[in-house]
């Protein structure tokens, strides 16, 4: 009982990282139709970014979760604006090509400015030991993580149903064009999601680095879990994206617990079968 | 009657020009192969891996560059070759270098079979996921299967017997690397022969437009399968000539990284060009070689600069804009 408990929390947490994480890489390859590698990058970026306001300026966990995002979306747009751009509408492979290219680039220059070594983030005092729940004792990181996951899907839910940014939005995953044809500036909605989508992967970074430790090689170790995460929900999608991360989440982490000698296997093994049961993904639509 | 004569003179013409081609491409890997050799006498283990390396980006050349199917786990068909050559050896005690790439042929193609039945359910990014998820349950799988694979020690014991009882493997490498020339120039001639050949129309003509082939009555997916299979066939020979020329099988030869840069040297040469594959792992080798000796961290930013310049200037690959370069120069002046 106690195994479960714990394995239900830490899987609960992951997931909601993973969540946080990819849901931006989900919306910007449901909209502007990239396939994206660079993702982990810019959640990783925001991991460093943390831990050196964190742990080297000694500032605040909150601060060092502001100056992550904000860092981490300037030093987007000028990647957007100049590679990008080019790639929209690109064939595939290209575009796998152009953004595994700055995945490197980006980790080498990691390498190069911080070492090869793990960073840690300090929380804060009020996230560090755990809370009693009356019956069962648990990490309050864990709590933060899955309370931030929380969040974000309530938050995203609220804009892209209820707002006029978020109608503009769906109509432009639907039909690009059509929705350029009726006066939505599709130009600026791929900006505005594409900043989003970069600061929530930083979000994810940050409160995840107590669970996907923060080094030079983050960006491409992580990088299949996001796409899969992606590809199992089906692109665009938050519901999907939710019940694909919750799914793998538990997978992953029940895998990792009774069987750690079989590491990853389970989880490959899970996503080709997914995959090949719903090739568009739990919640994708026939094109 | 004379339009039937024109267009016959014509199929003709073009025959002898691909037979030139081909000959031409046959002397360049000569002379390269010649020329490598007197110009690194010390380094001929970094020709054979490089040999090795390009029979793995010809085969992705096949299921890429012709059939258009985007995968980043490609290397699951050449390890799988270079272990069934491994373990022939290693566990079987049969060493003759031929048997074990016949070995090395089979595990590719069976890799190649399993891996084509998975990935060809899905396109898209569906279908780079899966290719990605089984590259690293094949890694695991290895890493597992530690009593015959060695895990992640790496396959070792292999001693392969002298060529015909002849030729034996020296310490130098002089043997594996003309062994190794000589697999890639088979394999070469009979590529050429294959993307020539109506089936390999076949599969060009997948990669431009499924539907049309369907509705012409042609079984998209089963061309496809075929060419998975023949694809991993090459890669396997890859596989066993790097298991031959190294004597030992690590888990690196299935990893995720050792398919990327395999697809990274195919679009640096430019896909759907076996001398694009051939000339992108060439000049890849040789700058990795020269670059990560000097600094491995500045390695890896390089190969991400390199990339980006490539997609944003000579989206065609070296090989494909130097001989676009060519041709448009040819049309100016007839």
């Amino acid at each position: 009982m106690q195994t479960v408990f714990s394995i239900a929390v830490d899987a609960l947490a992951y997931g909601m990282v993973l969540f946080v994480i990819s849901i931006g890489l989900s919306v910007t390859m449901g909209l502007m139709r990239v396939v994206n590698l660079a993702h982990g990058a810019f959640a990783m970026i925001g991991g460093y970014v943390a831990s050196y306001v964190a742990r080297d300026l000694g500032l605040g966990y909150t601060v060092a979760i502001v100056a992550a995002v904000a860092a981490t979306i300037i030093i987007a747009i000028p990647i957007e604006r100049f590679l990008y751009r080019r790639i929209y509408g690109a064939p595939e492979l290209t575009q796998v090509l152009m953004t595994i290219g700055i995945t490197f680039c980006v980790i080498g220059i990691a390498n190069y400015l911080m070492g090869p070594t793990l960073k840690t983030i300090p929380l804060a005092e009020a996230l560090q030991g755990s809370a009693d729940l009356g019956f069962r004792t648990i990490p309050v990181h864990r709590l933060f993580a899955i309370v931030c996951g929380l969040a974000v899907a309530l938050g995203l839910w609220f804009v892209i149903d209820r707002t006029s940014f978020g109608v503009k939005l769906r109509a432009s995953v639907d039909n690009a064009a059509m929705a350029a044809a009726l006066g939505v500036r599709t130009e600026i909605i791929y900006a505005v999601s594409f900043g989003v989508a970069v600061g929530l992967a930083a979000l994810g970074g940050v409160v995840g680095a107590e669970l996907l430790p923060v080094e030079p090689y983050y960006a491409l170790r992580y990088m299949v879990t996001f796409l899969v995460v992606v590809s199992v929900g089906g692109a665009g999608s938050i519901p999907g994206a939710l019940i694909a991360c919750l799914l793998l989440g538990a997978i992953d982490t029940t895998g990792r617990y009774l069987m750690p000698e079989f590491g990853e296997f389970f989880f490959y093994l899970a996503v080709i079968a997914i995959i090949c049961i719903f090739p568009r993904g739990l919640a994708g639509r026939a094109k | 009657m004379t339009l039937a004569m024109h267009d016959k003179e014509i199929l003709i013409q073009r025959r002898r020009s691909a037979l030139s081609r081909d000959l031409s491409g046959i002397a360049v890997i000569v002379i390269a192969a010649v020329i490598g050799y007197f110009a690194f006498p010390d380094n001929l283990a970094l020709l054979t891996r490089i040999i090795a390396i390009a029979l793995l980006v010809l085969s992705l050349d096949l299921v890429t560059g012709y059939a258009g199917i985007a995968t980043l786990g490609h290397a699951a068909l050449f390890g799988s070759g270079a272990y069934a050559a491994g373990i022939l050896s290693a566990h079987y005690g049969i060493n003759d270098p031929l048997l074990m790439t016949f070995a090395g042929i089979l595990g590719g193609a069976i890799a190649g079979l399993i891996c084509g039945a998975v990935i060809l359910r899905a396109h898209g990014l569906p279908q780079l996921v899966l290719s990605i998820a089984l590259i690293n349950l094949f890694h695991e799988f290895a890493n597992k299967a530690s009593s015959w694979t060695g895990g992640s020690d790496g396959l070792s014991g292999i001693s392969p017997d002298p060529i015909f009882g002849m030729f034996e493997f020296d310490l130098y490498g002089h043997t594996a690397y003309v062994f190794g020339i000589v697999l890639l120039l088979i394999v070469f001639v009979l590529l050429r022969l294959l993307v020539r050949s109506p089936f390999g129309m076949l599969c060009r003509g997948i990669k431009e437009d499924p539907l049309r082939i369907r509705a012409m009555g042609a079984s998209p997916k089963a061309a496809l399968a075929r060419m998975y299979v023949l694809s991993g066939a090459v890669a396997g020979v890859g596989g066993a000539l790097n298991a031959i020329s190294t004597q030992v099988v690590g888990l690196d030869s299935l990893s995720f990284t050792q398919s990327a840069e395999a697809l990274v040297m195919l679009v640096l040469g430019g896909t759907g060009s076996l001398f694009g594959a051939l000339s992108g792992t060439v000049i890849f080798m040789l700058f990795e070689d020269y670059v990560s000796a000097a600094n491995p961290f500045h390695w890896l930013t390089m190969i991400g600069a390199l990339l980006i310049a490539v997609v944003l200037f000579a989206p065609k690959g070296l090989y494909g804009t130097a001989a676009a370069f060519v041709a448009r120069r040819k049309e100016a002046r007839p």
